[in-house]
This record gives structure tokens, sequence and C-alpha cells, in this order.
């Protein structure tokens, strides 16, 4: 892979140069949080851990029109636009890589790849803090799935990964700012960097084993435990980068004189989920529907060719009121104690 | 090529077979000519309506009798009421076929038992008429269908018209003959079995598909017959969106029904904890 160099202060009018190939996004705080937003890159906001969102919603925005239908034809609909999204850490562009899996490779999906095509991945280097897993589950450094990245190890420069040929034609919009010259002292750097990050990680989860440890569990009332604490919220697979379920539903725009149909994020904890004509419910309880979710997580999805889905990011660390997430579930099912609304009075 | 296109079709005929169920031919709209569906029985298809929706419905026709998709649509939510309403030569739209169907070519050269119960006969009619079509590359055949009283057997009358046939043996039975005219047998489909005879069960394959509670006793009699379980084949009904495998709420454990089934093995049952 052809690594480069970068001077720190030339991040922002480089990220700037950018606007002539497609809008430029990154990481910005909102609140005590962060989001992928479209502003100038002087403000992104490089010490970001996870966003509220993961980078999906630009493959698949959280609701968007598929077809419309006028005068007796269905027509496509597409977004054109080019984007280029900066700041995604290893965890995400894992994520990243499983959808494009589920996308791209049985039955293409038009609307996913046109989008991804479209899109220039930047990635940037990370720190774990006290929710970070992705040692766990191993998608704590990239190889593949972006078009640059960028290490921040110490010292004046960024080290520069190009990962694509897409990458290549990036760095030659302002080939003048970067230093081809990657010398010995970097390169230490760069390895002292990987060690110290390694150390950084407070998670003692591990996910050895989970697959076969989930399939046994199967019939375990810790699962009903952890049913009765479940809210229902979907706000778990709202922020998972690999939570990919879609319902689709058409709408008339009678001032348009169309229908439309569009597609939306759906939530396998929502209890519609597996409802089927008739009225029966394939996952009336929430924890046959926890099951499922887990399953995906921990033990593997996508037929045969499926691994555990889990990217160890720790939105669901975040984002789930009640502690149900996939640390959690995972050590409670390993019999390791839990600090949960739902794991007490377990020991 | 948009997976999610949809082909324009027209409905040549309806006919009412039950008070809520309706039997729709449909035709592609794909020039003059009679065309070739390529489709194996047990797929299924995506109907639309714009405005409306879209769901999967099982082929109800074979791919032996070529220009039609037949579908047998009972009335249970919004698209299958609006469907209800629409009137012969109305467009629809169509999308697949999807699934992996029943796999009619390791099925040959063995006996078969198709066994229906209400809805179920939507999906098996397609590989019942298909064994019919192809009766010489198949052992015996036996049908068995029940259906609560005369009124409820979908496809009943043309499956009357089968008992006269001796390349098959059709069995019929109701729970309750409340017209005291039917011809067949009364009780449950279970019953049927004690006249199911002569079948080599290691050279046998069963295909069942009905009402959830059908499949614990019928399964119960074709493992007693000795039937091998990866010869004891079952199509699943399940929410999808897409048919696709992108949707997600098909999945069961890791796998996809519109890709992986709808049609599964007893083995499959026994080894996926959550299909039936």
């Amino acid at each position: 892979m052809r690594v480069i160099k970068l001077d720190k202060t030339k991040l922002v009018e480089y990220l700037r140069s950018l606007e002539e190939w497609g809008e430029v996004w990154g990481p910005v705080r909102k609140g005590e949080k962060f989001v992928f937003a479209k502003k100038d890159p002087s403000e992104f906001d490089l010490t970001a851990r996870r966003t509220i969102l993961p980078p999906k919603k630009f493959f698949v925005p959280p609701r968007f029109t598929m077809f419309s239908y006028r005068d007796g034809r269905w027509e496509e609909e597409f977004d054109e636009s080019r984007r280029i999204i900066f700041g995604l850490h290893p965890c995400d562009i894992f994520g990243i890589l499983i959808l494009d899996r589920l996308f791209m490779e049985h039955y293409p999906d038009p609307y996913y790849i046109k989008r991804r095509k479209n899109t220039a991945i930047l990635g940037f280097s990370c720190l774990p803090d006290e929710k970070c897993f992705c040692i766990a589950t191993n998608t704590h450094s990239v190889e593949e799935g972006f078009d640059l990245f960028f290490s921040d190890v110490e010292g004046e420069f960024y080290l520069v990964w190009v990962g694509s040929s897409l990458g290549d034609d990036l760095t030659r919009i302002r080939e003048d700012l970067f230093d081809e010259d990657v010398t010995e002292e970097d390169i230490e750097r760069y390895i002292e960097w990987r060690r110290k990050r390694d150390k950084m990680f407070k998670t003692d989860l591990d996910l050895t084993g989970m697959p076969e440890i989930v399939e046994i569990s199967y019939k375990r009332p810790i699962w009903e435990k952890i049913g009765e604490a479940c809210l229902s919220c979907g706000s778990c697979s709202m922020v998972c980068p690999t939570c990919n379920c879609y319902n689709v539903v058409d709408e008339n725009v009678f001032y348009e004189e169309r229908i439309k149909r569009d597609r939306h994020w759906d939530s396998c904890m929502f209890k519609e989920y597996s409802l089927v004509a008739g009225g029966h419910n394939f996952r009336e309880k929430r924890s046959d529907r926890l099951k499922l979710f887990y399953t995906h997580k921990l033990t593997g999805f996508m037929s045969q060719f499926g691994k555990p889905a889990c990217v160890g990011c720790g939105r669901c660390v975040d984002a789930c009121p009640v502690g149900i997430n996939v640390p959690n579930v995972a050590k409670a099912l390993k019999g390791e104690k839990v600090d949960a609304i739902w794991a007490r009075g377990e020991e | 090529m948009n997976p999610y296109e949809m082909q324009r079709a027209r409905i040549v005929r309806i006919y009412r077979l039950t008070d809520d169920v309706k039997f729709f031919q449909v035709r592609p709209y794909m020039g003059t000519e009679v065309c070739e569906l390529n489709y194996r029985p047990g797929q299924f298809m995506m109907i639309s309506l714009p405005g409306i929706g879209e769901a999967p419905f099982s082929i109800s026709s074979t791919p032996s009798r070529p220009g039609l998709y037949e579908f047998c649509i009972r009335k249970v939510g919004r698209l299958t009421e609006k469907i209800f309403e629409l009137k012969e030569n109305a467009v629809i739209w169509l999308r697949g076929p999807y699934g992996n169907g029943f796999p009619v070519e390791q099925m040959e050269g063995h006996d078969l038992l198709i066994i229906m119960g209400g809805l179920g006969a939507a999906p098996l009619r397609s590989l019942l008429l298909y064994a019919l079509d192809n009766r010489e590359l198949f052992g015996k055949i036996y049908l068995l269908h029940g259906a609560r009283t005369p009124d409820d057997m979908l496809f009943r009358e043309e499956f009357l018209e089968l008992m006269h046939r001796d390349d098959l043996v059709c069995l019929l039975t109701v729970d309750r003959d409340d017209t005291g005219r039917w011809p067949a047998y009364t009780g449950v489909v279970t019953e049927l079995f004690r006249y199911v005879k002569g079948i080599d069960p290691k050279n046998t394959y069963a295909a069942v598909c009905g009402p959830p509670v059908m499949y614990k006793f019928v399964v119960e009699k074709l493992v007693e017959l000795q039937i091998p379980k990866n010869q004891i084949l079952m199509t699943l009904e399940r929410r999808m969106k897409c048919g696709i495998g992108k949707c997600g709420h098909c999945a069961i454990e890791y796998i996809y029904t519109c890709l992986d089934g709808p049609v599964f093995t007893y083995w499959d049952v026994l080894h996926m904890k959550e299909l039936i």
C-alpha cells in the first residue's frame, strides 16, 4: 500500500480542496456527542469518538424513495451526490465492509451501490474510550475498505494510507501537500502508537467461543430476564453500524400526482417485525426478538458465509437505556458479572 | 438491473375458491406469445399495487403449463383487500420468482406424499401439478388434503376430479361435513395416513404445508413411516419486504427464508430453533 505523510497543519486546507470532488462530511460536536455533518473542515472534531449514527446513514439513509409511480409507470429514483466522509474509525469501516457483502453480493442493491460508489471513505485513527471493545471483535485496525486512512501518530505528520485508486486520485488533487518520505523514525512511532493504543482498552470482554455459547443458551432463562428489561425502543438497531433491516411503504403524494415507494429503517425489536398476514407473530415475545438480534451480532448472519456482525463500536453501550448491549449480553451468557438492571440479584 | 423493479402483469381470470380466498390467473406483459415462465414449484413472487404496497405470495401454478402465473390469495389485510376489489383485466405488478423452491430434480424417481391443510394448498398445488404433468418421472403419488368443511376446501372441485385418476391416490378430508353430500373422508388430515400403503419410505419425499399447528402432528406420522428427515420438506411463511435477502424480516437465526427457503427439510427444523 502506498503510505505518505501530510503535515498536520495542512489537513483543513487539504480537506477543503476535496470539495472539488464532492461534499465533504466529517465528525462535529453535537451537545455531548458527535455526528457526521457537512461543514467546513475547520469545524471537524478530531477527538471525536463514536458518532450517534454510524456511517450507514450515507449508504442506506433512514428514509429514502426507491420509486415514483406516475402515469402507470414506476421510475427509479437515485441519489447522485458525491460525498467524501472524513473521520471514519476502523470499526465503522468494518461495518461498511459487512454491509457491502449484504447489499452488493447477492441480488446487488442498486441504491446502495450507487451511493457507495459516489462516496469516498477517509478513515481516521482513534484511541479507545471505556465503551470501545473493537479489540475483542478484532476490528481495531483496518487494511481495506477505505480510500485514504489518516493515522494520527505523535509528531507533526499524519501517516496517510492510500487504499484505493480513488484514494490515489484524491491525494493528487493537492500532491504538493504530501510527503512521500516515510522515515524509519515514522515507522517506529507508528508501531509505538499501536502498542500504546492497544494498552488503552479498558474492556475485559472476551468473545472467544461466543457462537457455540449463544447456540447452547437458546432456552436459558437469562433471555427472559433481559426481555423483561427491554423497552423495545429499537435504539440498538438504529445506532448499530451493521443493522440493515428496513420496511417498505407506499405513500400518495397527491399534490405531485405521484405515489412514492419509500424504504425506511426498521428494527427487529419492534413487535410488528415478524408479524404475518392473519395475525400470527413469529416473535411475539421481546426475548425472542433479542435472541435474533444477538444471534446476528454474536454468531453470524447472511447464511453460510456470514460472520458475527458486531464491530465493537460501543454504540449499543451508549444507546440502550437499560444496559442491554453486546458486552453485557455476551458476559451474562458466559456467566460473568454484569452491572445492569436486569442482572441484579444474580449473585 | 434493479432487483426491486416490478413487471407489469394483467389479471386474466379470477375464480372464487372459498368465502375469503380467490384464485387469480395472471399474465405478464411480454408480447402476444405464450411464454415459458422460469420458476420452480415452491417459489414465490412479490405482488404490488401502487399506493398500497407489496407482499410475498406463493405461486400455485406449475411451470409445466406456460403463459400464466396462478395465485391463491386470502383476504387478510390491506393489500389483499385491494387485490380482491380488482376485476379481470386489471393491472398488477410482479417481481420474482424468489426462494429455493422444491428440489424437483432430486425428487425424481421417488414416491411423493403431498400433505396440505388450509392455505397450504397454495404452494403445494404447484408441486402436485408439476408431478402430474411429469408423471413418468415420479413413483407413487399421494395427495392428502384437509379442510374444516367442504366449503373451506381450496381447489375442491379440481381435487375431487383427481379422485378418479388411477395414477395417484387423492385423499381428501374435512373436519366436519355440514352439507351431507361430501363424497370423501371426514376427520383430521393425520387420520388419512392409514390409507397410505405400499410406499418405499427410504425412497419417498414428503411435502407438507399448512397452518403452524398441523406440522407437529403430520411430521410425527412421517417420522413413524420412517421417511428420512431430509426428505420431509416443508414450506414456511414469514414476513418479507424484499424477497432478496436484504430487509431482514424473514431472518431465522442466521438464514433468510426468502433466499435459503421457503422450502426447508425436517432436519433443518430440528437443527434451526425457530423454524416451526
